[in-house]
């Protein structure tokens, strides 16, 4: 008797069980791979339950698959095994190779077929034109961007007897090599370091002051396109960092953004070029100075700077799945947008607010008043509209072209070659690079 | 003498050996034969568009001269990094050997250092020797005055890693030439110290070559280590830098393949690195190992 109510007892919860999950699959399940780890990824959770919470046809499943490089190649492996999420984080210098890869539906047009009529006037059009094609269609959905800024060291300023800096109009870089003299002068070890030498010295240099980074609109008209930065304005600034090395105003911290950062938090350096999303890191170590947020600085001959540009990653829908599924791609994306979440996510993270109406509410809130450092990025981005130059960087294999602009950065700092020379052999190795891609796609 | 099992069935040993057959061709020669495919194909990462081009990737690969710079910084890295960790670790073992007291208590501790992860090991190293906060740099600075600085000079950065790596692969040296040195007879020792023979002159005629087999197989796997595990160093410590100065092959590609996501020319450096590997081990066994002494 016992066996045989065991056995009816199981069956029983097998129904229950099976019912129940027959009930709850009636969700429309959506894969998001992205590459947001610890406090980023918290914040990510967050939104997540609040898209799951705010409906009941879907249920958005987030997945981090490690950092940038990991989660593309992630992508990439579960593409080739058709077995790919409905959205893919992939970081911006990566932008070319989803662009091409045909494995993509655009955003611009799967929201017109879900249905929303989005108004991408509102967006903020840097962030935009970094991730549309040269029609100006947006092909992915920007999701974390950020600009690189420049962080000083207020105490040491003081104590060089210099005035804090102004956080709209930049310094230009004359002033600037004036300041780091004193600066040097009044004792401290170092002037300035920067994170992501390619991407601030050279990339953002490129688009303030609107020098053409690459041929064909920065790449985005064509793929027989060539890299130009071995032009005399950016050569004279590569020359004039070199010289600053002599006496201490430039010192070379290392790649990515450990070294450099480390010597600005031990006041070895009292100037730190880096992204606006290393705020929170910053805020985080500095316990013992006060430091401030400044624009990048500017060439006293460019009156009227343009944009900086972004960097972060953007979120890319991928072919294969049911339309039902993309009408909840759609929602999920909409709803990233909305006010509220943009908010939210930019006082977590400082990355920007994606739209003016978010970033007005947060000027509304007195947020920029309470904390003045958040808003340098944004009204440096937005400052001019961009143009062809400087609305962003359309290059194939892009990552191996930054590893290249390092290693002969580097070579120039170890005083191996001139900067002429690394500049002239970064383009050459480049152009190299891009021919290959180019092939790739013939 | 040989010995020979003779089987009655024809088909028995190669049934016996389609295991490991099967096994070595799916997680070996399977691959192996990707990559060569690979290696003579543009292709983009998703696989949607490929473009067969011969031995295009091989030969921009060999007109590269950063490419052939990567090849000769392989070579000096591995030959430094094996060189200096079997030196230490066979001087360590002689004098560990020797040791009366305490004899257990030192080879523990000497062994540690083998539980360390390479990366792990990388940054450990790192503290010690980044110029703005390392200790041991600083006191490099103070003390002797030349200007320390592994983040920009090139040579001091391959002499940071080669010492990270090596470090790590004394240990393991360790425990084999340990092994090793206690196999050998001490009468045979005795008998010379009877004869006269100085101490160095016992470890040079008898001890080095009755070594000789562990020595012949701590190298071949030191250089092997040096080759391919050294990856967590170079990518926790320089990440290739300065100016491409530690950018050993291993580590091209995985910034070319895994991050660059050229797929091509990384399938051409791997078969190249692949190639380069075998053709140091046939040397060793063809040539080396003719002046190794196998006894028992």
């Amino acid at each position: 008797m016992k066996s045989r109510n065991l056995i009816l007892f199981i069956v029983l919860a097998m129904v229950v069980v099976f019912t129940a999950g027959e009930v709850l699959a009636e969700r429309i399940e959506i894969h998001w791979w992205h590459a947001m780890r610890s406090a980023r990824g918290e914040v990510c959770n967050t939104m997540i339950k609040a898209f799951n919470d705010s409906q009941d046809k879907y249920t958005v499943i987030g997945t981090n698959k490690g950092n940038y490089d990991e989660t593309v190649n992630a992508g990439v492996a579960a593409i080739r095994a058709k077995k790919q999420p409905h959205i893919l984080q992939s970081f911006e210098v990566g932008t070319q190779t989803m662009m091409l890869s045909g494995a993509v539906y655009p955003v611009y047009e799967l929201m017109a077929d879900a249905g929303y009529n989005v108004n991408w006037k509102d967006y903020l059009q840097p962030v935009l034109s970094y991730y549309m094609d040269a029609n100006g269609n947006l092909v992915s959905m920007p999701f974390n961007s950020s600009t690189p800024v420049m962080y000083y060291n207020v105490d040491l300023f003081k104590k060089a007897g210099l005035a804090p800096l102004d956080k709209s109009t930049p310094v230009t870089w004359d002033e600037l090599g004036g300041m780091l003299d004193k600066i040097v002068k009044s004792g401290t070890p170092g002037g300035m370091v920067t994170a992501w030498q390619s991407w601030t010295q050279i990339e953002n240099y490129s688009a303030i002051h609107n020098i053409p980074f690459a041929s064909k609109s920065n790449g985005y008209e064509g793929l027989d396109c060539e890299l130009l930065i071995n032009n005399d304005k950016v050569v004279n600034h590569i020359t004039r960092l070199k010289s600053w090395m002599k006496d201490g105003r430039f010192f070379y911290g290392g790649q990515k953004y450990q070294g450099p950062k480390a010597e600005f938090i031990a006041q070895n350096a009292a100037v730190y070029i880096d992204s606006i999303s290393g705020i929170a890191k910053i805020q985080k170590a500095v316990k013992d100075f006060t430091w401030d947020v400044a624009p990048l600085p500017v060439e006293s001959w460019m009156k009227e700077p343009q944009n900086s540009i972004i960097g972060g990653a953007s979120n890319w829908v991928l072919k294969g799945h049911s339309k039902e599924e993309y009408a909840g791609v759609a929602a999920f994306l909409e709803f990233l947008a909305n006010n509220d979440m943009q908010i939210y996510w930019h006082k977590e993270t400082g990355y920007f607010p994606i739209t003016l109406t978010a970033y007005k509410a947060l000027k509304d809130q007195g947020y920029y008043k309470e904390f003045p450092y958040q808003e340098v990025g944004i009204k440096q981005m937005t400052r001019r509209d961009p143009t062809t130059i400087s609305r962003g960087l359309r290059l194939g294999y892009f990552i191996q072209i930054r590893n290249i602009i390092n290693e002969e950065l580097e070579l120039v700092w170890n005083d191996t070659k001139s900067p002429q020379e690394a500049l002239d052999n970064a383009v050459k190795r480049s152009n190299e690079l891009l021919r290959t891609f180019e092939k790739t796609y013939q | 003498m040989i010995k020979r099992s003779i089987f009655s069935n024809r088909f028995l040993p190669y049934i016996l050996i389609l295991p490991q057959i099967l096994v070595t061709a799916t997680f070996f020669y399977w691959p192996a034969l990707q990559g060569l495919m690979q290696s003579m194909m543009l292709s983009d990462p998703f696989g949607l568009h490929n473009r067969f081009v011969w031995f295009d990737n091989f030969i921009q690969l060999f007109r590269d001269p950063l490419y052939l710079q990567s090849v000769a910084t392989t070579l000096i890295f591995s030959a430094s990094t094996a060189f200096v960790s079997i030196s230490t670790g066979l001087f360590l073992a002689t004098l560990a050997n020797r040791a009366l007291k305490a004899k257990a208590v030192i080879r523990t501790f000497l062994i540690w250092p083998y539980a360390v992860a390479p990366a792990i090991s990388g940054v450990l190293w790192l503290f010690l020797l980044h110029p703005s906060y390392g200790v041991v740099s600083l006191a490099i600075k103070r003390w002797f005055g030349t200007d320390w600085n592994p983040v920009l000079n090139g040579t001091d950065a391959l002499l940071m890693v080669i010492m990270a790596s090596a470090w790590k692969q004394i240990s393991y040296n360790f425990v084999f030439f340990m092994a090793g040195l206690q196999a050998i007879p001490h009468s045979l020792i005795e008998a010379a110290a009877m004869d006269g023979a100085s101490p160095f002159r016992r470890f040079w005629a008898i001890i080095i070559p009755m070594l000789s087999p562990t020595l012949f197989f701590v190298t071949v796997m030191n250089i092997i280590f040096a080759f391919f595990e050294t990856f967590g160093v170079i990518h926790t410590v320089t990440q290739g830098g300065p100016g491409g100065a530690t950018n050993i092959l291993v580590y091209k590609v995985y910034q070319d393949g895994f991050i660059g996501l050229n797929l091509g020319s990384s399938a051409a450096q791997s078969i190249v690195l692949m190639s380069l590997i075998i053709f140091i081990t046939v040397m060793q066994f063809k040539y080396v190992e003719r002046r190794v002494q196998y006894t028992g």
